[in-house]
């Protein structure tokens, strides 16, 4: 970010992150980068690569990016905590 | 476990000290429902547009990943209630405070617009036959209707065709689309406030380039503000029930410039947030997508449903009626605040008296209960279509094996909520304040509209849509009347020094300050402590004056390390703005109100005759002004909507 010509930046360090890329299926075509309305992925520099994920923790959970994603290759993965119960109906 | 992360080195070019030049005739900000809508409508005019947008067009906005209702399409073919008549129960349900000119202005044009979105390429009705011979089904037209059948003015839709759709058609029509980038400054001729719009200054959320965007005519498209109350620092981007692009830019925006506000004392206990709730929908319910869904109790026993009466209706297609001597009923399962008699619908018994009636928790819901068309279309089109639901609720759920047939989905709340809140940990959620707008949906600086849910005692996607398309309609008319817009130079260079201040060589030293997410979170403490459920002069002026500290002391050494960054901490300086219009909101309605669910300990009295007016606020140069207007400032709707829309749209089938 000018005043710095170079800029570098860590991803985020958190337990949980939002999206799993199978970077034997990714093409790195940057689909999910484009769409994503968090913005928090960072394309990878190196050509066919899966894209970073840098700002996970902004991530709205809304699955743009597993939807983009032609290769199929994007698991969305909600935190733990908004893990919902189901149960067969199984009356007595 | 995870190897070591590594830097990255910045992948976009940095030009955070360069300023573009931009100009059209039209600038639409914000790119969601609304904005697509109103740069269409400006385009269609021959109007050069440019819209700016935050995320990616593409999928952005609250409805970016889908919707499933367009509500209050009035002037559908099935419709048998009038735009007049839905209107006026929208405005009585709410007590006079609601937005009788925009909510008219939805049920009049929400189907056109419907129409617009099918021309697109957008799904609206049922093509592929799915919901043949089903009751909500209608079979000339294949439209599906939601909550009320027999008056079938909601309908059910493919939202998730939508945005997509209408961003081909943004691009089809020449709509310069510039995506990633922000709004940060209104730009006018001048005067506090300001008299004229004249542009805006844009940064971009990669670069950190500016543009400075001379426009005739400006629409604000920006959704509502969140985060004053709840914000999490661990989940940050599901803090709030919409996207985390919706900070409520444009409130910051327009007050700024001082355009005045309205409606801005109220507040609601918080519904949605984060990993307080579930996500929503994603939990069983009888609300909204999940309308009219069976719930049971933990041991299978049925759940009674009741009309408005407290009669338990026998069938599940009764939940869908209209009660005896009711003409129709809004939405399903009750307003969410306080439902208004005439115009309430089914609801399940609450859960206070199912406990006292011996049912068991937890609650669940029984999708399998359900008649097959029903459970059809709750789980697989309204969960699917909805925002939010396709990927992370229908086909996650099911690729874990989850079966509708089958399986019951526990409820975690009562009715659609899936978690509790304390009373002073608020949101703007329902139907709460914004920008006030006249009869062309021109707020009160000259060539500044609004559309959606900007728009005070604005809501939902039908809204939306139309609004946004008849701000643009009158923004061009307006925009043709303009000989030139010039920005202002000073004005811009004053707004790139703001951003560029949040800059790490303009700042403290590394340890000196909060990050973006720290400063969110402490401005939500202040409005829970000063600005919660119950509220005074004493608390309001105290939480003023430590927002105020912030502003002075904590601000200056909030620093942006990365464009993405500067992008979250100007969003969260809008935060704080929207927090100090919130404040004196608060504080110039000396009474207190129950539809505003505003509690005053120093103005108990509720709803006192000379209170019964909206309280309207504006910025005049740093003092806050407050004056009265009436409820129906709008005037005979029918009537003004015709004198203001001589070569209209919206015409009735």
């Amino acid at each position: 970010m000018s005043g710095a010509r170079i800029c570098r930046v860590m991803p985020e360090n958190t337990s949980h992150c939002p999206v799993i890329i199978d970077p034997g299926l990714c093409a790195g075509c940057c689909r999910c980068v484009d769409i994503c309305p968090a913005d928090l992925f960072l394309p990878n520099q190196a050509a066919g690569k899966p894209p970073h994920v840098v700002f996970g923790s902004e991530c709205w959970y809304e699955g743009s990016c597993v939807a983009a994603c032609p290769s199929e290759a994007i698991r969305l993965v909600p935190p733990l905590v908004n893990r919902v119960h189901w149960k067969p109906r199984n009356w007595k | 476990m995870r190897p070591a992360a590594q830097s990255i080195k910045w992948p976009y070019p940095l030009a955070g000290d360069r300023c573009q030049k931009a100009s059209c005739d039209v600038l639409v900000i914000g790119g969601g429902m609304a904005g697509c809508f109103a740069a269409i409508a400006a385009a269609r005019r021959g109007v050069s547009v440019l819209l700016a947008e935050k995320a990616a067009t593409e999928a952005s906005g609250a409805a970016g990943s889908g919707c499933d209702h367009w509500e209050s399409a009035a002037t559908n073919p099935c419709s048998k209630v009038s735009p007049e008549e839905l209107t006026d129960a929208m405005v009585r349900g709410h007590a006079g405070y609601n937005n009788a000119i925009s909510h008219y202005i939805e049920c009049r044009e929400g189907y056109d617009r419907l129409l617009d979105l099918e021309k697109m390429g957008g799904r609206i009705r049922d093509t592929e036959d799915r919901f043949q011979g089903a009751p909500f089904r209608d079979e000339k037209t294949k439209l599906l209707f939601a909550y009320d059948y027999e008056n079938r003015f909601t309908l059910r839709v493919f939202g998730t065709t939508f945005k997509a759709a209408l961003y081909r058609e943004c691009k089809r029509l020449g709509v310069r689309i510039l995506d990633r980038n922000m709004a940060t400054a209104l730009l006018t001729s001048g005067g506090m406030p300001a008299r004229r719009v004249t542009g805006a200054v844009l940064l971009d959320a990669r670069t950190s380039q500016a543009t400075a965007v001379s426009a005739k005519a400006v629409i604000l498209c920006t959704s509502r503000p969140a985060r004053l109350w709840l914000f999490s620092t661990e989940f940050p981007g599901i803090s709030e029930f919409r996207p985390p692009q919706t900070t409520g830019d444009g409130h910051a925006l327009g007050w700024r410039i001082g355009a005045k506000f309205v409606m801005m004392e109220k507040s609601v206990k918080g519904e949605w947030s984060g990993i307080r709730s579930y996500p929503p929908y994603s939990t069983g319910n009888n609300h909204n997508t999940w309308y009219a869904c069976t719930l049971v109790d933990a041991t299978g026993r049925e759940i009674p449903w009741a009309d408005r009466d407290g009669r338990i209706l026998n069938d599940v297609a009764s939940r869908y009626k209209p009660a005896p001597g009711q003409k129709f009923f809004i939405k399903g399962g009750g307003e969410p605040d306080f439902p208004f008699y005439e115009f309430q619908g089914p609801e399940v018994l609450g859960v206070e008296e199912l406990l006292q009636r011996g049912y068991k928790l937890p609650f669940y819901a029984d999708l399998g209960a359900m008649p097959e068309m029903e459970r059809r279309v709750i789980w697989g089109m309204m969960v699917g279509e909805e925002g939010k639901t396709r990927v992370p609720v229908l086909q996650a759920y099911q690729r874990e094996g989850f079966n509708p047939d089958r399986d019951l989905l526990q409820s975690y709340g009562d009715g659609w909520k899936s978690g509790s809140f304390l009373p002073q940990e608020r949101q703007l959620f329902g139907v709460p304040g914004g920008v006030l707008n006249d009869w062309r949906l021109m707020t009160s600086v000259e060539g500044l509209f609004a559309a959606g849910d900007i728009l005070f005692a604005g809501n939902c996607v039908g809204h939306a849509a139309a609004t946004g398309g008849y701000a643009a309609r009158h923004a061009a008319i307006y925009a043709a009347g303009i000989k030139e817009s010039k920005t202002d130079a000073n004005h811009v260079e004053q707004e790139l020094d703001r951003i560029r201040s949040f800059r790490p060589a303009s700042r403290g030293p590394a340890s000196s300050g909060p990050d973006w997410k720290e400063f969110n979170a402490a401005i939500c403490r202040i409005m829970q402590n000063y600005c919660g459920a119950l509220k005074s002069e004493e608390l309001l002026s105290t939480g003023m004056e430590q927002l105020a500290e912030f502003r002075r002391r904590e601000l200056p050494h909030l620093k942006a390390n990365n464009p993405h960054e500067l992008v979250r901490c100007l969003e969260v300086e809008n935060i704080l703005t929207n927090a100090e219009m919130v404040i004196q909101a608060c504080r110039a309605r000396r009474a207190s109100s129950r539809e505003l669910q505003f509690q005053r300990l120093d103005f108990p009295e509720i709803d006192p005759p000379e209170w019964n007016k909206f309280v309207v606020l504006e910025n005049r140069d740093g003092r806050t002004e407050s004056t009265l207007q009436s409820l129906e400032y709008a005037g005979n709707i029918a009537e003004n909507y015709e004198r203001y829309n001589p070569a209209r749209e919206g015409r009735r089938e």
